[in-house]
C-alpha cells in the first residue's frame, strides 16, 4: 500500500507563489495526471513530491509517514523526465542499474532485475548502447526502465512524452497505459496536453495558477466541470461560452436570451436564479446541430472550417458577434465560408455557470 | 569579374595564408631559441645573424656541469602537479555548487574572483613575501604550491563552471532520485561527464604553474627553485650568453611544449570553453 496525501501545500520563491495551497489524496495503484495550462504550478508539484523542490510550507505523507522534508533518494519514488535525462557516459544496461548499485544490491539480482524490465520495455537489444546512440522513443523506454528497476511506490512522469513526435506520442501512451496495468503501480503524470489526461489517467487534478481547480475521474470533468476554467480547458476544441440573461423561470424551466436576441429554455429544476440575472452558458462543439438558415435556436454564418476526415470543425459567427464552435460528422458537407446556418442547440447538454464563473 | 567560386576561393587562400603568417610569428622566437642553443656564443651574437653554423652541443654540456637540471626540474614538477591537483580539489566543489545551486550572487562571486586575476601580482608582493617569511614557507615547494594554487584557482573554478553549466541539471537531478549523495553524484555523473572540460583545465593549470616566474623568481632562491628561476639564472651578473640562455630555456620549455602538443586537442576545447564540439 502506498497512498500519498498533500496538505496545504505551498512552495514559493523568493516572493512569487507558486503553489498556493495544495490539498490532494492519492490512492494506491491509482493514475493520476496533473494537467494544466504553462506555468500553473503541476511541475513544481511533481518536483516538490519528488523532494528536488522543497516545500515552503505544508505536508506530503506517504502512508501516514511525513516525507516533506525527506532526501529524494529516500522517498522511495522514481521520476522520469521531460529530457530523459538519461546518464550519457553510461550504457543502458548501467542507466538501469545505477539506482541498484548505489542501493548495494547484488550483482546477480541487478542483473535478474534488469532484464526483466528490460523484457517489459522490450530494450534487451539495446543494453549495451550509449544513449546517444538511441532514438528519442527508446531514450524514453530507457528513461522508464530506470524507474521500473526500482520498483518504488510512486512513478512520477514529467511530461515525459513532450519530446517525441505525434505518432510515437500516441504509441508511448498506449504503452504508457499497457504498463500502468501491469505493474499495478501508483503513478503521477504531468501534462498539459489533454488528450493524454483524458486516456491515461484514473484521476485528473486540474491545476490552474497554483491551485487545484478539480479533481476527478476524466469524464466526470468533462461532463461536469465546476467552474468556467476547467469547462474551458477540458476538450477539443473547447467549449463555446454565451453570455445569457435569465427572462423566465416556470416550473423547473429556465428561459434564457442570448445577445443576438434569440432564446432557448432548459429544464433546470431548483436551479437558484432570479429573473434579470446575467449567466454564462456553456456548449460543447459536439452538442451544436448545423441546420438550415432560419431554423435552430440560433442563426449564424461560417467562419471558417477545418475537416479533419473523421470529422469537421465549423467555426460560425452571430450577429451579435458571438464565436460558436460546432463539431460535425466528417462525411456531412461542410457549408461554404459566409454562408448563413441555423443552429441547434441541445438544451439538455448546456452547461451554466454564474457570475463568479462557478458551474450551477 | 570573379564567379562566387572564385571568390570563395580566393577567401579561403587570403585566411590560410594569414593563419599561416600569424602562427610562424607566434612561433618564431621559439624556433629561434632552439637554433641559437646550438650555436657558439660567437655566432649567437652575430650581426646580421647567420642561419647556418656548424651546431654545437656545448651549451648543453655547459649547462650540465653548471648547474643540477634535474633539481629544478623535479621541483617544477612537484610545484606543478601540487598546486594543480590542490586547486582541482577546491575548484570542483566550488564549481559544482556555483553552476548547480545558483543563487543572485554567484555571477559576482565568480567575476570577483576572475578580477583578482587583473590585479598585478607585483602590488601584492610585500605582504606575500613577508606572510612568507613569517610562516616560513620562503624557498619551500609547499610555499610555491600555495601561490600557485591561490593563482591559478580563479581561472580552474571558473573553467570548471563553464563545462559544469553545460550538464543538464536533470541528469543530476535523477541521479538524486536514484538515491546518490553528493559525492556519488560528482564522482559517478559529473565528473565522468565533464571530463573533457576538466581535462583541459588541468592541463591549462599545469601549463601555468609550469611557465610562472614572477613569484618563483621572488620567492624561492635555490631549493624549492623550478625551471623558470633556472633560465632567469642565466640572464645575470657576467652579463649576457645568448646560447646558454637559450639552451636553458629550450630545456625548461621542452617538457611543457611535449606535453602541450600531446595534449593539444583537449587544450583546443579547453580554451574555446566547450565552443568547439
Amino acid at each position: 500500500m502506498s497512498d500519498l496525501t498533500i496538505k496545504n501545500l505551498r512552495k514559493s520563491y523568493d516572493a512569487l507563489e507558486i503553489l498556493k495551497g495544495i490539498n490532494l489524496e492519492i490512492k494506491d495503484k491509482e493514475f493520476v495526471v496533473f494537467v494544466g495550462p504553462s506555468g500553473c504550478g503541476k511541475s513544481t508539484l511533481l518536483r516538490t513530491i519528488a523532494g528536488l523542490e522543497s516545500a515552503t510550507s505544508g505536508s506530503i505523507y506517504m502512508d501516514d509517514k511525513d516525507i516533506t522534508d525527506a532526501a529524494p533518494a529516500k522517498r522511495d519514488l522514481a521520476m522520469v523526465f521531460q529530457s530523459y535525462a538519461l546518464y550519457p557516459h553510461m550504457s543502458v544496461r548501467e542507466n538501469m542499474s545505477f539506482a541498484l548499485k548505489l542501493a548495494g544490491i547484488e550483482k546477480s539480482e541487478i542483473n535478474r532485475k534488469v532484464e526483466e524490465a528490460a523484457q517489459i520495455l522490450k530494450l534487451e537489444p539495446l543494453l549495451d548502447r550509449k544513449p546517444k546512440a538511441l532514438s528519442g522513443g527508446q531514450r524514453q523506454r530507457v528513461a522508464i526502465g530506470r524507474a521500473i528497476v526500482r520498483k518504488p511506490k510512486i512513478f512520477l512522469f514529467d511530461e515525459p512524452l513532450s519530446n517525441l513526435d505525434a505518432a510515437l506520442r500516441v504509441n508511448m501512451r498506449l504503452e504508457l497505459s499497457r504498463l500502468h496495468q501491469e505493474l499495478q503501480a501508483t503513478m503521477l503524470y504531468v501534462t498539459h496536453d489533454q488528450v493524454e489526461a483524458m486516456t491515461l489517467a484514473d484521476k485528473v487534478v486540474i491545476l490552474n495558477d497554483g491551485r487545484i481547480e478539480q479533481v476527478g475521474s476524466p469524464l466526470e470533468l468533462y461532463e461536469k466541470p465546476c467552474n468556467l476554467f476547467v469547462a474551458g480547458f477540458m476538450g477539443m476544441p473547447k467549449m463555446t461560452f454565451l453570455e445569457v440573461t435569465v427572462t423566465a423561470i416556470a416550473e423547473g424551466n429556465v428561459t434564457l436570451k442570448l445577445l443576438t436576441g434569440a432564446e432557448i429554455t432548459l429544464s433546470r429544476p431548483g436551479l437558484n436564479v432570479q429573473t434579470g440575472s446575467q449567466l454564462t452558458l456553456g456548449i460543447r462543439p459536439e452538442h451544436t446541430v448545423l441546420c438550415n438558415a432560419g431554423a435552430g435556436n440560433l442563426q449564424a454564418s461560417i467562419e471558417i472550417s477545418e475537416e479533419l476526415g473523421s470529422e469537421s470543425y465549423v467555426y460560425v459567427k452571430t450577429n451579435a458577434n458571438e464565436a460558436i464552435t460546432v463539431r460535425i460528422d466528417g462525411e456531412q458537407a461542410v457549408p461554404k465560408s459566409g454562408s448563413l446556418v441555423g443552429l441547434n442547440i441541445a438544451p439538455g447538454k448546456c452547461h451554466l455557470f454564474d457570475k463568479q464563473g462557478i458551474a450551477i | 569579374m570573379f564567379s562566387i567560386k572564385n571568390k570563395e576561393f580566393l577567401i579561403t587562400v587570403v585566411i590560410g595564408a594569414l593563419s599561416w603568417l600569424v602562427a610562424l610569428l607566434i612561433f618564431f622566437p621559439i624556433f629561434w631559441m632552439f637554433l641559437t642553443s646550438f650555436k657558439t656564443e660567437i655566432d649567437a651574437f652575430a650581426t646580421p645573424p647567420t642561419l647556418f653554423f656548424t651546431p654545437t652541443l656545448e651549451n648543453y654540456t655547459l649547462i650540465n656541469e653548471r648547474s643540477d637540471y634535474w633539481h629544478f626540474a623535479w621541483n617544477s614538477v612537484v610545484t606543478s602537479l601540487g598546486s594543480t591537483f590542490i586547486g582541482m580539489v577546491i575548484a570542483i566543489p566550488a564549481a559544482y555548487s556555483m553552476a548547480f545551486f545558483e543563487t543572485k550572487r554567484t555571477k559576482t562571486t565568480l567575476l570577483w574572483m576572475l578580477s583578482t586575476k587583473m590585479l598585478p601580482a607585483v602590488g601584492v608582493l610585500v605582504p606575500i613575501y613577508l606572510l612568507f617569511k613569517d610562516f616560513g614557507l620562503l624557498d619551500t615547494k609547499t610555499g610555491l604550491i600555495i601561490i600557485f594554487t591561490l593563482v591559478n584557482l580563479p581561472i580552474m573554478v571558473w573553467m570548471s563552471y563553464t563545462y559544469f553549466k553545460e550538464i543538464p541539471k536533470e541528469i543530476l537531478e535523477a541521479g538524486r532520485m536514484d538515491g546518490a549523495n553528493v559525492l556519488q553524484e560528482i564522482f559517478k555523473i559529473l565528473l565522468p561527464m565533464s571530463k573533457g572540460g576538466l581535462a583541459a583545465t588541468v592541463l591549462l593549470s599545469l601549463i601555468f604553474s609550469w611557465n610562472e616566474a614572477f613569484w618563483s623568481l621572488n620567492l624561492t632562491a635555490f631549493e624549492a627553485a623550478p625551471l623558470s628561476a633556472l633560465v632567469a639564472s642565466y640572464s645575470s651578473p657576467e652579463g649576457l650568453f645568448w646560447a646558454k640562455l637559450s639552451a636553458v630555456s629550450t630545456l625548461a620549455c621542452a617538457p611543457i611544449l611535449i606535453f602541450g602538443w600531446l595534449c593539444q586537442k583537449q587544450l583546443v576545447r579547453g580554451l574555446s570553453f566547450g565552443a568547439v564540439k
